[in-house]
């Protein structure tokens, strides 16, 4: 049973449904995600994985039940604190999904210059950020002229650069090597050991077995517990 | 708001193509909307010109007296409308028949006397040039008793007054369709625009952009890409004017084709409605997209 009064919980979600027209894309989860919890949901394609991550960031709305993030109800957030929840999360997507007029600096620096903060710290912030996740000589350059890993590794810098408490990765490791796999799973830990909450969606079952951490298991839009690894 | 300004201007560089597109699809609009607007306010000068030069003459009645012409004089110009009145007396009317008619002019070294009368030349001014205006003031004229006729070239008139409201009314309708269809373009051409920079107008919503940190940059790109599409259409408009006019002026020195640049003030103006087309269609578009 989950408690709608959990401090400990970040992520809550009550009888969650999500359809399209007749088709049943989740039907009736319950989730409880617990701040500083490294979360894995797995399940093949078309279980609902990546259409569960859009519910939390209001990439689309709920069907039907509730779903509460760090105390935000989000049937009844209006329109204009949106980007207030989005800021929240640093979102990984499995096509990376940078702009591609503009240059690796220019990417990540987008989430703090939404957020209103100085010039300076910008630069000196996307720096550093860049430097951790490996990619800072490339600072200058547009996307299309970075490999997928090169890419996927921005993704993350993007991800992680305004701080936000949850990271939410949707299948981060799906078109990598596994050297830049296991690069990219060390950085999620990273994130983690720093107090961050991090959720990823995947099929890999080698990502899953190397990190550790709990998962949960999603089939035909239903949540089946933990995954029979 | 500097944030914002300096955003637009390194958006306005990252697409570069997509920008120059849009800056020459207005400035082409603005050409030919102030090209329209140059022809049609030198024509209204020609116009204007000719307007200017319609007059009343009054011709007296035979044997009237010299001494009374200055009353005459007076009483005409009391007459509200009235410029200037000039006499002519026959014999230098004559003259100036003599002058005009040139070879024809020994026909009239046949006359006996002079069959030319004394007459006015009377000139308005610029309120009461309109046909009923000069018309009024012929029949006031007309009834003065020492006065025996009056022309004005009626019918000459009211044709020129009829062609003159036609061509400022076309002038205005073309104008007008014209900087709707400019609209259009430049609306269409920045919807393309925004329309091909949708994935990057998502990413920001994703990644927590609020709906003012999206719009106010396009805004400022779309009112910088509308003043240089509108100094460049103006610019290229002076340019092609130079050429045209000097060539023009070699040919005819008459006042009548006197042809000049658009006004600072009517330029100023047209570069501000360049960059009011440039939002608006920024406006236009957003609105539909960020709805959708």
């Amino acid at each position: 049973m989950i408690d709608a009064k959990d401090k400990s919980s970040i992520i809550q979600m009550f009888h969650v449904h999500k359809h399209y027209g007749s088709k049943k894309a989740l039907i009736d989860i319950n989730l409880n995600v617990s701040k500083n919890e490294f979360l894995f949901i797995s399940g093949p394609s078309g279980a609902g994985k990546s259409t569960l991550l859009r519910l939390l960031y209001l990439g689309e709305p709920v069907s039907e039940g509730q779903v509460l993030v760090d105390g935000m109800n989000l049937s009844r957030i209006s329109k204009k604190r949106i980007p207030l929840l989005r800021r929240k999360f640093g979102i990984i997507f499995q096509d990376y999904k940078l702009i591609s007029t503009k240059t690796v600096f220019d990417n990540v620096a987008l989430v703090l210059e939404a957020s209103g903060k100085k010039r300076k710290f910008i630069e000196k912030k996307v720096r550093s950020v860049l430097r951790t996740v490996g990619i800072e000589q490339r600072i200058n350059v547009l996307p299309h002229s970075l490999s997928g890993g090169e890419q996927q590794r921005v993704a993350v810098a993007r991800a992680v650069v305004g701080v936000p408490k949850i990271i939410l990765a949707d299948e981060p490791t799906g078109s990598l090597d596994s050297d830049s796999a296991d690069i990219i799973l060390n950085l999620l830990k990273g994130f983690h050991t720093h107090g961050g909450t991090v959720i990823v969606a995947t099929h890999d079952k080698e990502l899953i077995r190397k990190a550790g951490r709990r998962t949960l298991y999603l089939k035909q839009g239903r949540m089946l517990g933990p995954t029979p690894i | 708001m500097a944030t914002y300004y300096h955003r637009a201007v390194k958006d306005i560089k990252d697409n570069g193509f997509l920008s120059a597109v849009t800056i020459i699809t207005i400035a082409l609009s603005i050409l030919i909307v102030s090209a329209f607007a140059l022809f049609f306010t030198n024509a209204n000068n020609v116009m204007n010109y000719w307007e200017k030069g319609i007059k009343i003459m009054a011709y007296l009645k035979p044997g009237i007296s010299q001494k009374n012409f200055p009353d005459i004089k007076l009483k005409i110009q009391g007459i509200y409308g009235i410029q200037n009145v000039n006499f002519i007396s026959k014999e230098e009317a004559f003259e100036r028949l003599k002058e005009q008619m040139k070879r024809q002019s020994s026909i009239l070294m046949d006359l006996n006397e002079n069959p030319l009368p004394d007459a006015f030349e009377i000139s308005m001014i610029a309120s009461s040039q309109s046909c009923e205006k000069v018309e009024e003031i012929a029949t006031k004229i007309e009834s003065l008793p020492s006065i025996e006729d009056v022309e004005y070239g009626q019918k000459w008139l009211e044709r020129f007054t009829n062609i003159f409201d036609l061509f400022r009314l076309a002038g205005y309708a073309m104008g007008g369709i014209l900087f709707m269809a400019a609209v259009f373009i430049v609306a269409n051409t920045i919807r393309l625009v925004i329309y091909t920079r949708r994935e990057e107008i998502k990413i920001m919503r994703l990644v927590g952009a609020s709906e003012k940190f999206i719009r106010v940059p396009f805004y400022i790109e779309s009112i910088i890409q509308g003043t240089l599409g509108g100094i460049i259409g103006i610019a290229a408009l002076f340019i092609i004017f130079k050429l045209i006019s000097s060539n023009v002026e070699h040919g005819f020195k008459y006042e009548l084709l006197n042809i000049k640049f658009l006004s600072p003030e009517f330029y100023c103006g047209i570069i501000l409605c360049s960059m009011f087309v440039g939002w608006l269609g920024c406006y236009i578009s957003l609105k539909q997209f960020l709805k959708a």
